[in-house]
Formats: C-alpha cells, sequence, structure tokens
C-alpha cells in the first residue's frame, strides 16, 4: 500500500536531486539541453567518466556566490527572529483565549495562508510604493514633507518575508502551546515568582519544540526564497535562490545553477534532518 | 483555567492581526478606485466595478486561469490518494522497511526551497526525455507531476495527525464482525478521516494553484500558468486588474473556509451527540 507514494517520491523527489548532482559536475555546452554528458564511450570498449570540478571552483573564486550565500543566511535568520517576536505573543495569545475565540483567531491566521502568496506580495507593494498608501497617509497628516523611499529596499523585502511566513512560525508554536499545562504557571505564581519570571523558566522551556519547528519552517525556506526578494528587495539585494534563478533562465549555465543547488542543499539538509527529529519528538509527546 | 489575557499579549495579538489583515483590505478597496494609479484614490468616480469587467475581458488572464485550474484539480486529487496512502501507512505500520526513508521523503518537500524542487524536476524531465523519449517536451503534465510531489507531503501530514487521534477499536470491531480489510477501510476509516482528506484536498488544490517558481521551472511553451502571468504584470508594476483578482481569491478562499469550518463543527457535534 504504501509502495506508491513510495516510488512516486522516490522517482520524483530523490531520482532528480542525483541528476542535478551529476548535472554540476558537467561542462557547459551550446546545445539543447546546455551540457555535456559525463559517460562517454571512448574507442570500442571503454568508457570515460569525465568529472569537471570547474562549476564548484568557480562558485568559490567569484565572491557573488559566496556573498549571496551568506547574505541569504543573514536574511533568514533575522526573518526567523522577527517571526519570533511577533508571532510568539500572537501563538500564546491563542493559545490562552477561550475555545470559542480561540478558533476565530486560529482561523484569521489561517487565512492569509490559503491566498496566494504573490498576491500578497504585490499588496505590499501598493502599500510601500512612492505614492503608495503609507506615503499618501503620511503626506497628508503631515508628518513627512516627501515620499519615503520604502519599495525595492531591504527593508521592504523583511516586511514581506515576515509577513508571508508569519502563520507558518504560529501554527506549530500554537499546537505546542495548546498541550501546555497552565496550572504549572499558576503554580510558579503562588510561590512567588513574578509573571516575566514565570514565563522565562516555565512557558519558554516547555515551547521548546514548538519554537524550533516554526524557526525551522521560516529559517530553511527563506535561505532559498526568489519571488518576495525580486519583487519587494529591489535589484540589489542579492539572494542565492535569486543567482540560481538567474543563472538557469537568463544565462542558460544550467551546471552552475545546479552547483549553486547543490551547495544550497548542503547547507540545508542538517536543519532539515533537525526539524525532522523535533517533529518526531513532538508527535511522540516528549519534550 | 485563567482566561484572562495580559494587556501586553492582547496589544500583540491585535497589532499581529492588523499586520496581516492591512494589505489584504487594502487591496479589496483598491480594487474599486477608477484610477489607473491604483493607490491614489479618485473619488469623483470611485466606486467602480470597471476593473472587474476588465479582468473578465483579459484573455491572457482567463486562459492563464483556466490551465490553473485544470493542474489544480489533477494535482489535488492525485495528491490526496498518494497523500492519503503514505499517510494511513505512517501511522499504522510503525516497522517496515524503508518507514524511515518514506518519513523523510514526505517531511522535505515542506520545508524544501521551491527554486531547488523546481530545478531538480526539469532536470529530471530533461533526462528521461532524452533516455526513454517521455515526457515529449514540458507542458501540464510535467508541471502537475511537479505539484503532486510537494502536494501530496501536506496531505501526509493532514492524515497522518488526524490518524494519530483515531480510535481503531472501531475498526477492530469490524473485523471481529466479518468485515474484510478493504471493507473496513471504505466504510469505517474513510468516512471517519473524511474531513482530513477534504482539507487536504482543498489545500493541495490551492499549493498547486499559488505556485509560481515551480510551475516556471517545469513548465511549456502555451502553458502560462495564472501566477506565472500575474508574476510578469507585478514585476512591471502594479496593476488594477490584479487588485481585482486578488478580491475575488480572497472572497472565494474565505467563503470555502468558512463553509468548510462550519460543516465540520456541525459534524463533530452531530457525531458527539451520535456516541451519547
Amino acid at each position: 500500500m504504501v509502495a506508491l507514494p513510495y516510488v512516486w517520491l522516490m522517482l520524483f523527489f530523490v531520482v532528480p536531486f542525483v541528476i542535478v548532482l551529476k548535472i554540476s559536475f558537467s561542462d557547459v555546452d551550446l546545445a539543447i539541453p546546455p551540457y555535456k554528458p559525463l559517460l562517454d564511450w571512448v574507442g570500442k570498449n571503454s568508457l570515460a567518466i569525465k568529472l569537471n570540478f570547474n562549476n564548484y571552483a568557480f562558485l568559490f573564486t567569484d565572491s557573488l556566490y559566496l556573498r549571496a550565500f551568506a547574505n541569504s543566511v543573514k536574511v533568514a535568520l533575522i526573518s526567523t527572529l522577527l517571526c519570533l517576536i511577533i508571532g510568539y505573543p500572537m501563538a500564546y495569545g491563542i493559545a490562552r483565549s477561550r475555545p470559542a475565540t480561540r478558533s476565530v483567531l486560529l482561523l484569521l491566521v489561517i487565512l492569509p495562508f490559503w491566498t496566494s502568496l504573490l498576491l500578497r506580495v504585490y499588496a505590499w507593494i501598493g502599500l510601500l510604493k512612492a505614492n503608495g498608501v503609507i506615503n499618501n497617509v503620511l503626506l497628508s497628516l503631515g508628518l513627512i514633507h516627501e515620499p519615503l523611499t520604502m519599495l525595492y529596499t531591504p527593508f521592504a523585502m523583511y516586511i514581506g518575508i515576515v509577513y508571508s511566513y508569519l502563520p507558518f512560525l504560529i501554527l506549530p508554536l500554537y499546537a505546542n502551546l495548546e498541550k501546555m499545562d497552565w496550572q504549572l504557571l499558576e503554580a510558579a505564581e503562588d510561590l512567588g515568582s513574578r509573571p516575566w519570571q514565570a514565563f522565562y523558566k516555565i512557558t519558554l522551556p516547555l515551547s521548546r519544540n514548538g519554537i524550533l519547528a516554526g524557526s525551522m519552517l521560516v529559517f530553511i525556506p527563506v535561505v532559498g526564497e526568489f519571488v518576495i526578494p525580486v519583487l519587494l528587495g529591489g535589484p540589489n539585494v542579492l539572494m542565492i535562490g535569486r543567482v540560481l534563478w538567474d543563472e538557469f533562465f537568463s544565462n542558460r549555465a544550467w551546471p552552475v545553477a545546479s552547483a549553486v543547488a547543490i551547495l544550497l542543499l548542503i547547507l540545508l539538509v542538517p536543519f532539515m534532518m533537525w526539524y525532522q527529529s523535533v517533529q518526531a519528538r513532538e508527535s511522540a509527546g516528549t519534550r | 483555567m485563567n482566561h484572562r489575557l495580559s494587556y501586553f499579549v492582547l496589544v500583540c495579538l491585535s497589532l499581529g492581526l492588523a499586520f496581516l489583515y492591512i494589505p489584504i483590505l487594502s487591496m479589496v478597496v483598491f480594487s474599486f478606485n477608477a484610477s489607473r494609479l491604483v493607490t491614489v484614490w479618485d473619488g469623483a468616480h470611485s466606486p467602480t466595478l470597471k476593473w472587474y469587467f476588465a479582468l473578465f475581458n483579459n484573455e491572457e488572464i482567463l486562459d492563464a486561469a483556466w490551465i490553473s485550474v485544470k493542474v489544480a484539480v489533477v494535482n489535488a486529487t492525485g495528491s490526496v490518494i498518494l497523500g492519503t496512502l503514505a499517510g494511513f501507512g505512517l501511522a499504522r505500520f510503525r516497522h517496515f522497511r524503508g518507514r524511515f526513508t518514506l518519513s523523510a521523503m514526505t517531511t522535505a518537500p515542506l520545508v524544501m526551497p521551491e527554486v531547488i524542487t523546481g530545478l531538480s524536476l526539469l532536470l529530471l524531465f530533461v533526462a528521461l526525455e532524452q533516455l526513454i523519449g517521455w515526457p515529449a517536451g514540458r507542458g501540464m503534465t510535467t508541471m502537475t507531476i511537479a505539484h503532486m510531489t510537494f502536494s501530496m507531503a501536506y496531505v501526509t501530514v493532514i492524515v497522518n495527525s488526524r490518524l494519530a487521534t483515531f480510535d481503531t477499536a472501531l475498526e477492530e470491531a469490524a473485523m471481529d464482525l466479518g468485515a474484510r480489510p478493504l471493507k473496513v477501510f471504505f466504510v469505517i476509516t474513510l468516512p471517519i478521516i473524511f474531513p482530513a482528506i477534504l482539507s487536504g484536498w482543498l489545500l493541495a488544490f490551492t499549493l498547486s494553484w499559488d505556485d509560481l517558481v515551480i510551475s516556471s521551472f517545469t513548465s511549456g511553451p502555451g502553458s502560462s500558468t495564472l501566477p506565472m502571468v500575474v508574476f510578469s504584470k507585478v514585476r512591471l508594476g502594479v496593476s488594477p486588474e490584479i487588485n481585482v483578482l486578488a478580491t475575488l481569491t480572497i472572497a472565494v478562499v474565505t467563503g470555502m473556509i468558512v463553509a468548510v469550518s462550519l460543516w465540520m463543527a456541525r459534524r463533530t457535534r452531530l457525531e458527539g451527540l451520535a456516541l451519547r
């Protein structure tokens, strides 16, 4: 019974990575598809395997790629932190409200997640651009005298990322906090600890798995994010997802794009394994 | 249990929800704006429905929307079948060879950056075409296969977590009364986990309907989906028709989610009554 999904995922999820790995070692070629085969029959009975490490060497010599990697990790870290700062109190508030209010609040958090990401990012263009809603409001209130430049800056990109990924952090965190035994907090307060102390010593450590799972759901995809940096960050924001896209679509450098994908994967796989082990612990109910 | 929230938490919650909803509301409001400048309100001629008519006369957007619907429906149906099988296997069979691999393969697509998934699937399709001549070129078929691969992972998670709280006594009772395993699955298990399967179908539909990156890698000429058309328009700047499209999307999604949650609430209540 599990054979069907198993074979499907093997063929369409695992095998593709092997092919990416293979092509990352190929030469670029002016042909369709634009790369040379790795295996070659030389003469009668000899097979030559030609591994080309130039694509990887290239990534380490041209500083563009390493800067893009470093910047993507930085953006993902800052975004995850921002999502935590905004999302934790929200998840906490939802988990501690009355059951009837809780399901309405939960619905309100999930709803934007169901509407297109592209359209929600687009909404921020209308809010942030020079003659956009925010500038118009600030100008008419007399708070500023000329429009602020917000669109096509890192600021706009962070807003877009936090806005789009916030539900991914809130939901696992809420699922974790919902199972919390709040009597522990009451006990701590009865014993004389202040609310902040009780939060720091009890709620925060107990919600560790929720924090980790939510953070990972933000951090990992944001490292490779493409749409938001392009639409809100403007041409100067260097992100690895965008570099991969441009190598592939604009330069038709499939082997280089594959090498970028492999390095990105090497960077992210440890986090994915961490996420899976957190998920396994969480569903097993141990903390 | 103490339900009183501190002012700090209440303020955070309200600000957070405002942050989530102000952009959405602004799109709805400006979809009725007469001005082509989109964000400059033209009080003299607004509200107007002219961009709604413009959208419904835009062949490019309508064609793309039709392609997106077709891909999303096939994807959702396929993903539900594959995801239910995987979720059922993972939840019911604690020990089988390849369990760890299957669980890893259904978790990884949830967090995998889309550029990697898109690139790797495209390279697979190209390699397969060279090797066995299938798929001949890229288009709706390759796109649907790509969408199913990541959508089924979401369905697996939903079905798996629903089965984790499933009372297996019902199935055992049916088997004691002589029902064969297949019959038990279709008569007992499937109806009980149906809400999870429905959520999975809707989620898979939405994921496919919204996807830009993986579609761009795996589609071919003449199979541009709605997000691909929207993306190329948005790259050139804001357009009033996109506000209309967003408003319609929000209306449909809100209506659907409210209907489904009311239906599920009613169902749980009826089940509660039946058990009493």
